[in-house]
């Protein structure tokens, strides 16, 4: 017995996903274009938790989880505590000369999105036959560890070399207490 | 392929990411401070993360090696973002601004 057609449960699933692309690509525009930093990275936690959304129609919830936990929850946090802490100059000194280049660089990425649009949309993408239908987190956690294990060693090697190497940076140059 | 139906095709996907490559193309050339532009470097890694996620879905036999690439590019991504912000404190300790261009000098 279906309390609700299938039909109108496909129109608000393509509901849901509309509005999932609208927030990613509306925080994309607010992080690139307001003049105040902190709402730059209201933006980028915006478009992450939008592309958590879109990681949720790609059959992937493990990775939406993570780009919550990870973007928004670490990436972010971060980038406002730093600014906290070395409160940057946030005068768009305008000039004539940068109004011209920044013209000049929307042009060419304008031309650059128009260019590998028309490359998505001419291509005719076949259907690949698919063994297995849906990636569990077990499979993840076995493919990270099986297939992948070298690789997995090597991130965790360059997360910690990279955690020692900024403790070293942001200390160099203190002077002594 | 209706507008109630896009997320079965892999195209919209494609299109998105596109968008936030390009989008955070531009705001590394348009931003005049270091946090700006690791800002949208992070906005060009998640388009990247999408697209390899949305081929994983779609077009890969294997659903799993698209997610376990994401996965790597959000470690790497974290060890970037520390690295440019310990370096953006101690720019600002050395300088008081982190305004790109007063790092104009190569003096060790």
């Amino acid at each position: 017995m279906h309390l609700i057609s299938s039909d109108s449960i496909m129109i608000l699933s393509g509901l849901v996903f509309l509005i999932f692309s609208a927030i990613t690509l509306l925080g994309a525009l607010v992080a690139t274009f307001s003049k105040r930093l902190i709402r730059s990275v209201s933006g980028l936690a915006l478009s992450f938790i939008g592309m958590a959304g879109l990681y949720y129609y790609l059959h992937s919830p493990f990775l939406a989880l993570m780009q919550i936990v990870i973007y928004v929850g670490a990436i972010c946090i971060m980038i406002m505590f730093t600014m906290m802490l070395a409160e940057p100059r946030e005068n768009n000194g305008f000039t004539p000369m940068g109004a011209v280049l920044s013209m000049l660089a929307l042009v060419g990425c304008s031309l650059m999105a128009v260019g590998l649009i028309y490359l998505v949309g001419t291509y005719s993408w076949p259907i690949t036959q698919r063994y297995t239908a849906f990636a569990t987190v077990k499979d993840i956690g076995r493919d990270l560890l099986n297939q992948h294990g070298l690789v997995f060693e090597l991130i965790s090697g360059v997360l910690l070399i990279a955690i020692i190497g900024a403790v070293l940076i942001a200390r160099s140059g203190r002077r002594k207490a | 392929m209706t507008v109630w139906n896009l997320s079965t095709f892999v195209q919209p996907y494609l299109i998105i990411a596109v968008m936030l490559f390009v989008i955070g193309f531009f705001g590394l050339l348009y931003h005049r401070t270091i946090i700006g532009m690791l800002i949208s470097g992070e906005l060009i890694l998640a388009g990247a993360s999408l697209n390899l996620v949305a081929f994983s879905r779609f077009q890969s036999p294997n659903p799993v090696t698209g997610q376990v690439f994401t996965l790597f590019i959000m470690g790497l991504a974290a060890a970037e973002a520390s690295i440019v912000l310990a370096l953006i404190i101690a720019m600002y300790r050395n300088y008081q601004s982190v305004h790109p261009d007063t790092l104009n000098e190569l003096k060790g």
